[in-house]
């Protein structure tokens, strides 16, 4: 294993963490919610009266960061190497993947570890597992990307 | 008042996301490639994370209810069951494909990433799938649920 000094950017990384936990750690302070996407989404597909508008809200304070950010800033370039067809297929298994499993990155590997769930830990080394297998065969078995 | 502190909570979650690098998916796949030149941001970004919402979850346990009085949903269910274990090894094959996980893949959309759209409306796509399953299952297992207790 070689480590990408190149593209390693640390101090950007546990800035942007510890911002991902305080709005991890206020709304559940706040709200007493868990800042999970997955399962914000997902409530949002199976309506509960009275359950609803914070979900969107949520989502749309995630849709806007970008716009906020890019009004004092110029947001970091994003690279999609993957293709539509491949998109299409990754976002279908996320979508049924984090429902199924009860979480994704930030409900199961932020939220839960840090209430120390066994079940988000466990649902983290798996999915980390599986995405780095994934990645494996597809650019060094089978040279995609 | 709690739907301006979803908003709020939303932003912030979305900035830490955009600071951390993590809605670029090249850089998600810098830190899955651990057999090429491996980017460890993406552990920084949780470890980050992972060091402020405990202490949040800390004191948050200690009280009855939020400040806005509303009830803590702490998650209570601890079994480790098929559902846990299936769901999140294929979301990590997805998440492996394109390098997007749903929290950046909203971000990108308020980028104007059109991939990163294409990817979200697939996600939906996804989860609206599932939840049809889920209701047409729910019928039998219902009925199950009267002669064999609860997997719950």
């Amino acid at each position: 294993m070689t480590i990408d000094t190149i593209h390693f950017t640390p101090i950007a990384a546990l800035l942007g963490g510890l911002l991902i936990g305080a709005a991890a750690a206020l709304f559940m302070l706040i709200n007493g919610r868990i800042a999970g996407i997955s399962g914000i989404i997902g409530g949002i597909l199976r309506p509960v009266v009275g359950d609803i508008l914070w979900r969107f809200a949520f989502v749309f304070g995630l849709i806007l960061a970008p716009v906020l950010y890019g009004t004092f800033a110029t947001l970091p370039e994003t690279q999609v190497d993957s293709s539509y067809p491949l998109l299409i297929v990754a976002g279908l298994l996320v979508g049924i993947g984090t429902r199924y499993g009860g979480g994704c990155t930030s409900g199961h590997g932020i939220c839960g570890i840090s209430r120390l769930s066994p079940r988000s830990v466990v649902a983290t080394l798996l999915f980390v597992s599986s995405g780095m297998a994934t990645v494996f065969v597809l650019r060094h078995l089978l040279g995609v990307n | 008042m709690n739907i301006f502190f979803s908003l709020i909570a939303g932003l912030v979650f979305g900035l830490g996301l955009i600071i951390s690098g993590m809605t670029n998916p090249a850089k998600v796949h810098g830190f899955l490639d651990v057999a090429g030149a491996w980017d460890p941001s993406l552990a920084l970004v949780m470890l980050g994370g992972i060091l402020v919402a405990s202490i949040g979850f800390f004191f948050a346990r200690k009280q009855s209810q939020s400040w806005l009085g509303l009830p803590l949903q702490m998650p209570s269910a601890r079994n480790i069951d098929r559902r846990l274990v299936l769901g999140s090894l294929l979301f990590g094959i997805g998440w492996g494909l394109a390098g997007i996980c749903p929290g950046p893949a909203l971000v990108l959309v308020g980028s104007g990433v059109v991939k990163g759209g294409i990817f979200a409306l697939a996600m939906l796509s996804g989860m609206v799938l599932f939840e049809v399953v889920e209701s047409n299952r729910k019928l039998p297992v219902a009925s199950a649920a009267t002669t064999n207790p609860p997997a719950k």
